[in-house]
């Protein structure tokens, strides 16, 4: 499979999203939060509280919708500011409850317009990346389709960060890179192999800890080993000690 | 010169930039040489040497121009209190980007300098302080591994030596040539700010023309305060991308220093002839000590 094909199943319309993922592993436990208190709820950011193995974990997911009346609604998975403020207002309420945070991460990219800008994307993502480096609780990223640039990380500031095989993660897109670089936007697949987005290539550069095993349908028993994964890393990051987990996390991101 | 060089210019622009040949680039000066420059907003010629006087503001229309790092030094710290950080360090192909080390010498060249940001200690006002300063004219002051290292360098020694941070911003976003590398250095900065901040220290941003992407996404946002040269262009997305995205032009004055002032992401707009006055004020509110440096001076005050 080459990067470019990568991106193509990446960004499939037939891929599971994060509802799919929370319904396989959560089932009816997942009670939805809304809202920033500050100016709206962003639907392209789901969060709420869920069950895992009998303990409360708050989960948040940039959510792309699954079909094209679900995918306007949630502005195909590209979060405003107030999705971001959701985010953290979530994790933050994680923290005060001793709860873990599970984020999914599937966006071409926080939104490119006048609204956001007028909110301030920049700030909403500066203050996610400074306070989750800092949130006194494990959490934990896992990228399930496409991981663009810092609207995913935004939701990625973890102490473990893991990869569906098929995912791709990259500071700008591959149509962007094209453009900039070649002055055509048509070089995806060149612009795909250079920017080094794929989860063997993330792997290696020691950006993420884990890839994940493809679940192809939503019926898939993957979830199932997925869900006894997460459940165990979340026991052996709770194991540790505050100061400990987040010198840890903050090393995670110093060594680059 | 010979043939093939005249052949080069048929070739495609991408053609040409395989090639290592930087000589047209170095004679590329950033700030035009000649004895005059016209004002690209007032259209007005103005002498060079009036305008580096003038802190490269238009004296007729007070247009800030973009100003090299190192200038920006000169003007904003007390003279020759400025001792540099990491000066030697710099940028290597990491994930071997094509084309990417070339433009690494160019910007070199260009630029005179070995990345888009210098850092070090100074003393502002008499004040002690940690400063960063981006450098427009090394690629566009993109943020590779480098540039994050070394201010996530400085935050981390500001933090041991109790020092307060002052920050000028000016950067297109990550540095699309380090892959994902560059996008880490958004945490790896907030980390070393987050750390800062908690200590109780002050952080002090001053964003100018153009701060987006990654480094609006990440430091820039992240100040105490945050002061903003007049008309400056501060955004996540450009504003080409954003135009791309709705399908429609952009108001006036989008994503200028003043709308954000207005919406309420900026501190204060501060025109750079009263930058460094501001910034000792700010820096003695928060309790820093100016150093006398002239004594006589001071004594003189008191008679």
């Amino acid at each position: 499979m080459s990067a470019f094909d990568n991106v193509t199943a990446a960004r499939a319309n037939n891929r599971p999203t994060a509802i799919d993922y929370i319904t396989r592993i959560f089932g009816d436990s997942f009670i939805e939060l809304h809202g920033d208190r500050r100016f709206a709820d962003d639907k392209a950011v789901i969060g709420g509280i869920a069950e895992l193995n009998g303990k409360p974990v708050t989960v948040i997911a940039l959510e792309k919708g699954r079909n094209l009346k679900e995918r306007v609604d949630r502005n195909f998975g590209s979060a405003h500011p107030e999705g971001y403020r959701k985010a953290l207002r979530l994790m933050k309420q994680a923290e005060k409850f001793h709860r873990p945070v599970l984020c999914f991460v599937d966006t071409s990219g926080a939104y490119c317009g006048i609204g956001a800008e007028e909110r301030g994307q920049g700030q909403a993502i500066a203050e996610n990346l400074m306070e989750m480096m800092t949130l006194k609780t494990p959490i934990l990223s896992v990228f399930i389709g496409e991981g663009g640039s810092g609207g995913a990380l935004a939701l990625a500031v973890a102490d473990e960060v893991w990869m569906l095989e098929n995912a791709i993660y990259s500071v700008i897109s591959p149509e962007g890179c094209a453009s900039i670089l070649w002055k055509d936007s048509t070089k995806t697949a060149e612009a795909s192999e250079c920017l080094k987005l794929t989860s063997k290539d993330l792997f290696k550069l020691g950006v993420i800890e884990r890839i994940i095993r493809e679940p192809k349908t939503v019926d898939s028993v993957v979830f199932e080993s997925f869900k006894t994964l997460i459940g165990q890393t979340f026991e052996k990051l709770e194991a540790s000690d505050t100061e400990t987990l987040l010198n840890k996390r903050y090393n995670r991101f110093r060594k680059y | 010169m010979n043939t093939s060089d005249i052949f080069n210019f048929l070739k495609p622009k991408n053609e040409l930039e395989k090639q290592e040949d930087t000589s047209t680039v170095q004679n590329q000066p950033f700030i035009p040489n000649e004895l005059w420059v016209k004002c690209p907003v007032c259209k007005k010629a103005v002498l060079s040497s009036d305008l580096n006087d003038n802190k490269k503001v238009c004296p007729n229309c007070s247009y800030h121009f973009r100003i090299a790092a190192r200038q920006r030094l000169e003007i904003t710290v007390d003279e020759g209190s400025f001792e540099e950080f990491d000066a030697e360090m710099t940028s290597t192909n990491i994930i071997d980007f094509p084309d990417y080390t070339r433009k690494l010498k160019n910007a070199r060249l260009n630029s005179g300098e070995n990345e888009s940001v210098i850092t070090g200690k100074a003393r502002i006002g008499g004040c002690e302080t940690v400063i960063a300063v981006m450098n427009s004219q090394f690629m566009m002051g993109s943020m590779g591994t480098v540039t994050g290292e070394k201010i996530t360098r400085a935050f981390e020694y500001a933090t041991k030596q109790e020092l307060p941070v002052i920050v000028f911003t000016v950067s297109g976003g990550a540095r699309m040539q380090e892959g994902i590398l560059s996008l880490m250095q958004m945490a790896k900065t907030s980390g070393a700010v987050k750390r800062h901040s908690d200590a109780g220290l002050l952080y002090i941003t001053v964003l100018t023309d153009p701060t987006t992407g990654g480094v609006t996404a990440s430091f820039a946002m992240e100040g105490d305060i945050i002061l903003s040269e007049p008309k400056a262009l501060i955004g996540f997305a450009g504003p080409r991308v954003i135009e791309q995205t709705i399908r429609q032009k952009l108001p006036k004055d989008f994503q200028s220093a003043e709308f954000l002032l207005e919406k309420g992401f900026v501190d204060k707009v501060v025109p750079r002839s009263e930058m460094k006055e501001t910034l000792t004020k700010l820096l003695i509110l928060h309790g820093s000590i100016p150093e006398k440096e002239d004594k006589e001076e001071k004594e003189g005050d008191e008679q």
